[in-house]
């Protein structure tokens, strides 16, 4: 008996030691869980590309991800709001804000009468703040004419808990309604004026769906997933444009994308650029602590700005731009371990 | 039993009983640990939460408890409105729950016959095992629909003189709430009721026979009365879990602080504005803002628990047995 324990316990001491000679190194990341689809897939794929280094990353929401990289705790965050300045001082260092993909908010309704409908930014901060209450309102029909309303009341659905995609609904609103920039203003979670709140784009969208008369914001690739019905929205240029990869990746390119790269992109001057939408961006330090994970990180993100790109449309996140792709490469090669 | 001990020739008791008394002592102070830690542990999250929610406390002061705007981009923050929440989302589910727990428990115990009881207990206790948000989910897709489709409508035609029943049909609504939380609190009320009648003795049924009471008396003067106390317990453990049950309310109670009259209208819980905004909350007011809340739902579950022992002490005989 005793000597077969003692043969299982070298055994078991035996293991342990081999499995730390040939350990990987382990990368942590934390932040928003928007972008999470893609970068788990991206974190797959690049251990085809560099076996010895594997990626930790939780998604535990973007305020997380914000409060570990300043902490330190992990070696990158994640972000779907860029930092507050309030925020940003508190480093302990440079911080750079690395942005990965785009996404689209879009506005599902559930009105069987109507098989398309068409809004503008105005009338939709208008819904939002409980001025419009019926669907058959002269300012819905002016957007839409030719398509017969009926007398039903809106029931609005918003976000519950705090999220990046009411961010980029509430970052839109305010840009085009001076009326919601001072009343309600621009967060991950607001003080909304009227609604009912569902958690999830999952509680969103079946609150619209069993609703009838439900409008809500669901994210693009939530939409597309469950097939919902959502309206084309008119642009800064007056066109009305239908959420897609495309229209996402159009309004990327005709944003003013300043040096830091905290930027927003609601409303964007494209004319094919959908309004409602919004990057997520990777937070890293300028200077590395440690100069081994800081190199594996380096070429990790090189590879996803890159080679990691070709992997977004299949998962219905807009891709970056080819010029935003070399200006964010640039900055990377800044990165010091 | 003491003539017994007394028999015993007195070196002889030294010696059966000195190394017993050494396991006694290490079992008393393995039990006073084990009691301290529960108490230290509470404590620990108190002060936890005081700690992080200093920032929001010195900042809103008393007027936390007392408003109902919730702005996190004003950074204005007042938890009235969740405060009313989870206390009627809780009271609206004990009204539910009791009296169908007690009468499940009285069922189960007095009058079903013997082979549809282990079967029905067993159900009940499965309920218990379902996951919150498991029901949650069945709350959105099954129960809100049903409720809106066919329970409202009812209640609205039946009850809409009462200013609980007025206003527009959404589903999602603080009735919703507080009947999810009903069905959530349903098994624990009934297990521990069900075992608490169980302990009355057959000799308290069988003299309430003996005078010619008939079961519905037996019941109600020789059992219920008897275990009254015990039955408050298990009400008040139930009310602990309703209080802060989060994630399946939160589905279904339609996330919006207001403080209305009407129960078709949307509400909020302190435990849903927790779940809902911690994750997202990046600046240091908002999120002691959010810790604050935390600490009052602390404080309300304890004040209540407190209230429902007080409640207890005056309206309960507590001399366990009493038939009045």
């Amino acid at each position: 008996m005793k000597s077969n324990l003692r043969k299982l316990l070298l055994a078991s001491l035996l293991t342990t030691c081999s499995v730390s000679a040939f350990a990987q190194m382990t990368i942590n990341g934390a932040g928003a869980t928007f972008p999470y689809p893609i970068y788990s897939k991206w974190f797959d794929e690049y251990a085809k590309v560099d076996p010895s280094v594997r990626f930790n990353y939780q998604s535990i929401g973007s305020g997380g991800g914000q409060k570990q990289i300043l902490a330190e705790t992990v070696d990158f965050g994640a972000s779907d709001g860029p930092m507050s300045d309030e925020n940003l001082a508190k480093a302990p260092r440079k911080l750079l804000h690395i942005p990965t993909v785009a996404g689209a908010d879009v506005v599902a309704y559930n009105v069987p009468e109507i098989s398309s409908l068409k809004l503008d930014g105005e009338t939709l901060a208008n819904i939002f703040l409980g001025n419009i209450k019926k669907w058959n309102d002269p300012a819905i029909a002016k957007l839409n004419e030719g398509v017969k309303l009926p007398d039903t009341d809106i029931v609005v659905v918003h976000r519950s808990d705090g999220s990046g995609t009411t961010y980029i609904f509430t970052d839109y609103l305010s840009k085009v309604s001076a009326d919601w920039k001072s009343k309600v203003g621009v967060n991950t979670s607001v003080n909304w004026p009227c609604g009912l709140g569902a958690k999830g784009n999952e509680g969103v969208s079946g609150q619209v769906k069993q609703t009838p008369g439900a409008i809500g914001y669901v994210e693009l690739i939530y939409a597309m997933q469950n097939k919902m019905p959502f309206a084309d929205l008119k642009n800064a240029t007056g066109k009305y444009v239908q959420a897609s990869t495309e229209s996402v990746t159009a309004a990327l390119a005709s944003a003013q994308v300043p040096d830091d790269f905290r930027f927003s992109m609601t409303n964007a001057p494209g004319e094919a650029a959908y309004p409602i939408s919004g990057t997520t961006w990777l937070l890293v330090y300028e200077q590395q602590k440690d100069a081994t994970k800081g190199k594996k990180l380096v070429e990790f993100l090189k590879w996803a700005e890159s080679e990691g790109e070709k992997f977004a449309k299949d998962l219905n996140y807009a891709p970056l731009p080819q010029e935003l792709q070399k200006r964010v490469l640039k900055r990377i090669d800044e990165i010091k371990y | 039993m003491i003539t017994a001990t007394a028999s015993i020739p007195e070196s002889a008791q030294e010696r059966m009983v000195a190394p017993s008394r050494f396991g006694d002592v290490i079992f008393r102070w393995l039990t006073l640990v084990m009691a301290f830690s529960v108490l230290v542990l509470v404590i620990l999250v108190g002060w936890q939460l005081w700690r992080n929610s200093s920032l929001a406390i010195h900042k809103f002061g008393f007027h936390f408890l007392n408003t109902s705007k919730w702005d996190p981009v004003a950074e204005e923050f007042g938890a009235l409105p969740f405060i009313y929440g989870t206390l009627i989302s809780s009271l609206i589910a004990l009204v539910i729950a009791v009296p169908l727990s007690i009468a499940t428990a009285v069922f189960l115990t007095e009058l079903a016959p013997m082979w549809i009881r282990q079967p029905l207990v067993s159900l009940i206790e499965m309920l218990a095992a379902i996951p919150s948000v498991i029901l949650g989910l069945w709350g959105v897709f099954v129960m809100v629909p049903f409720l809106r489709l066919a329970v409202f409508p009812w209640l609205k035609k039946t009850l809409g003189f009462l200013p609980l029943f007025t206003g527009p049909i959404y589903g999602v609504s603080m009735l919703a709430g507080g009947i999810i939380v009903a069905i959530m609190i349903l098994p624990i009320i009934t297990s521990v009721s069900r075992e608490i009648l169980r302990s009355v003795p057959d000799l308290q049924r069988e003299a309430a026979y003996g005078l010619g009471a008939t079961r519905w008396e037996v019941t109600r003067i020789a059992v219920l009365s008897y275990a009254k106390n015990g039955l408050f317990g298990a009400v008040v453990l139930g009310l602990g879990r309703a209080l802060g049950e989060t994630m399946a309310v939160t589905m279904v109670i339609g996330n919006t602080p207001q403080i209305v009259a009407s129960l078709f209208a949307p509400g909020y819980t302190l435990a849903s504005v927790i779940a809902n905004e911690f994750t997202e909350a990046t600046t240091d007011v908002y999120l002691s803002a959010l810790f604050e809340v935390g600490l009052v739902l602390f404080g309300v579950t304890i004040a209540v628990n407190l209230i429902a022992q007080l409640l207890v002490k005056t309206f309960v005989n507590t001399s366990a047995g009493a038939v009045q």
